[in-house]
């Protein structure tokens, strides 16, 4: 074991420093956003002297009369409705691929795993268009309603990938007792299901929260911004003045994500390693 | 809807039924298939399938968003070959973005697998803090970050300070340098195809390991010979995912360039050009037409992955 120790140390001495040099930056952030906005840009971690909650007072204040914390109530909305329509949509729709023998079920899964590798940038115009039509600009409609549909191949895929290691005796048994399909999805599969299920709830809560395509394309009311949109508004009405703001909204946007990788991580780590999911 | 599906799948497996009783439990089986798919079903069908073709027809028209559409044959097309210079530009920046930023992140993920798979102390935290990046890393203040840190008088230049160059290039302002940055920030997410890694490398036999070294092999030869091709699979998936994301990207260019996709057009991504033709000259048809030429490329892209997978990747059941 001691031949060992120099090179363990060394590996270790190697990762921190890296995870140093990748982290100063949000570090410094954070520090920043607690320093006047005239020595916004010293290099130090911490504000020391300079320490000022002004960046958080003026960031709260919010854009065109509308507060900051309007944003993130609009953000939690959009995102908490986004998790549930996923959540269910994708579990019914992975339930049909992973257990229900129907006729044209390998065809409809390879189409499914087929829009995985679809450019969204493909059907954003006409996409746009017809929520137009429908009247559905300046609301969460356009957010929510494609989630409601299972558009998100991802999760159909991590729950079709559960499902199929659950043992299929248990299908059987409940059959035999009279169950059917709803039943046997609603009362076995789904509560086995819980962590997959919790993985999809979580990453498509920080997918949505951090959202800003959607957003720029159809919300144009002040009132109606998430949180990203906000921060974009910021970047134009305060140019190159209010950095402290900036930072300070910025920071205040990636706490939530920052307590659910706290809080979920393992989670998080085991649902990339099962399927490949992106962050 | 069941009707309009003719492939069969071969007989179930459950042998002791009756033939009557297999027919009607088969026929309850496509009911109830096609039930609990019914909401994706309209979902491909409405949001993902026709806008597909409707995108298409629309790329043969001439649409400003207040008319109606007006069939102009290929002039699109052939406008975005012979007589758009940014069209070009942004299909440049795309690739460029691609080709650096996927091959770096791929070999950093792998490298760092490799350091974290032999059993170091505290591997749940490495894992955890390495991956954060790639939760974060495609927001909005991700990007007001990276504005900074590029900037003149920002963080990086700092860093350089330190060791001695003293500077006020500002990285992000500089049309050379500006992708640079962004594929910095690229390669700063490499944590998720890190954990796909380290999930993969434990999928490699110890035995065979331990046999290529009692033929004698070192490390570099047993990581070439033995860890390499069974990872190989895994190193595809990495790549071809990688390659779909770096095609899409768009956040951090447009808050970078404050939707310019400046400075002189270094980081106008080709999403982000079809967007302001689309969103800011509301011309509809030629962003259709933008749209189906980005996944015309990405296709050919990914089909040239897939013939490349051939050669390359080794599926040990074959």
């Amino acid at each position: 074991m001691t031949t060992l120790r120099r090179p363990e140390f060394l590996r270790h001495l190697l990762l921190i420093a890296m995870a140093s040099v990748m982290f100063y930056p949000l570090a410094w952030m954070i520090g920043a956003s607690f320093r006047d906005d005239s020595r916004i840009n010293d290099s130090g971690l911490f504000p020391g002297a300079d320490f000022t909650w002004d960046g958080y007072a003026e960031g709260w204040a919010g854009l065109g009369g509308v507060g900051f914390g309007q944003f993130i109530l609009n953000s939690l909305l959009v995102s908490i409705a986004c998790v549930v329509a996923n959540v269910v949509a994708c579990s019914v729709t992975a339930y049909a691929f992973a257990r229900i023998e129907f006729r044209g079920r390998k065809v409809l899964f390879a189409v499914m795993i087929g829009t995985l590798l679809l450019p969204h940038h493909v059907i954003l115009i006409p996409q746009y268009l017809m929520f137009r039509e429908f009247g559905w600009v300046n609301t969460y409609l356009p957010f929510i309603v494609p989630k409601l549909l299972a558009t998100d191949a991802f999760f159909i895929f991590l729950l079709v990938q559960f499902f199929r290691v659950l043992p299929r005796e248990l299908d059987e048994a409940a059959r035999i007792d009279g169950c059917g399909h709803f039943q046997i999805f609603w009362r076995i599969l789904l509560p086995l299901a819980t962590p997959a299920l919790a993985t999809t709830a979580i990453f498509t809560f920080i997918y949505s929260w951090n959202d800003f395509f959607t957003p720029l394309i159809y919300l144009t009311d002040t009132e109606m911004y998430t949180v990203p949109l906000a921060l974009r508004g910021f970047i134009d009405a305060n140019a190159e003045s209010a950095f402290g703001a900036l930072f300070a909204m910025s920071v205040l946007s990636l706490l939530p994500v920052l307590g659910i990788f706290i809080a979920f991580q393992r989670l998080l780590v085991n649902g990339i390693a099962t399927t490949g999911l992106r962050g | 809807m069941a009707s309009t599906t003719t492939s069969h799948r071969p007989a179930p497996s459950a042998p002791t039924d009756m033939p009557g009783r297999r027919r009607s439990g088969r026929r309850r089986d496509d009911v109830a298939g096609y039930l609990f798919l019914t909401p994706w079903l309209l979902g491909i069908v409405l949001i993902v399938g026709g806008p597909v073709l409707a995108s298409l027809y629309l790329s043969f028209t001439d649409y400003s968003i207040l008319g109606v559409p007006r069939l102009s044959g290929l002039d699109n097309y052939v406008r975005m070959l012979t007589d758009d210079p940014r069209f070009w530009t942004s299909l440049g920046v795309t690739l460029t973005y691609l080709f650096v930023s996927v091959p770096l992140v791929v070999v950093f993920a792998l490298l760092l697998a490799l350091v974290l798979d032999r059993g170091v102390r505290g591997l749940p935290l490495y894992r955890a803090v390495f991956y954060l990046p790639s939760l974060i890393g495609g927001s909005v203040a991700i990007a007001i970050l990276w504005r900074s840190v590029f900037g003149g008088d920002g963080l990086f230049n700092a860093g350089l300070g330190l060791v001695g160059i003293d500077t006020d290039f500002s990285w992000i302002g500089t049309p050379d340098s500006a992708l640079g940055t962004l594929i910095v920030l690229n390669v700063w997410q490499f944590g998720a195809p890190m954990l796909i890694f380290l999930a993969g490398l434990r999928q490699v036999p110890p035995e065979l390991q331990e046999a290529a070294r009692i033929d004698g092999a070192g490390a570099v030869r047993r990581f070439l010979s033995v860890t390499l091709p069974i990872l190989s699979p895994i190193i595809f998936f990495n790549v071809l995912m990688s390659t779909v994301n770096a095609f899409q990207a768009f956040n951090t260019a447009y808050i970078v360039s404050n939707g310019t996709g400046g400075p002189a057009n270094s980081t106008l991504f080709f999403t982000l050009y079809l967007y302001q033709r689309g969103f800011t000259n509301f011309e509809m048809g030629y962003a259709s037409a933008l749209g189906w030429a980005l996944l015309l490329v990405a296709a050919g892209v990914t089909a040239l992955l897939f013939l490349a997978s051939r050669r390359f990747v080794f599926y040990g059941d074959r």
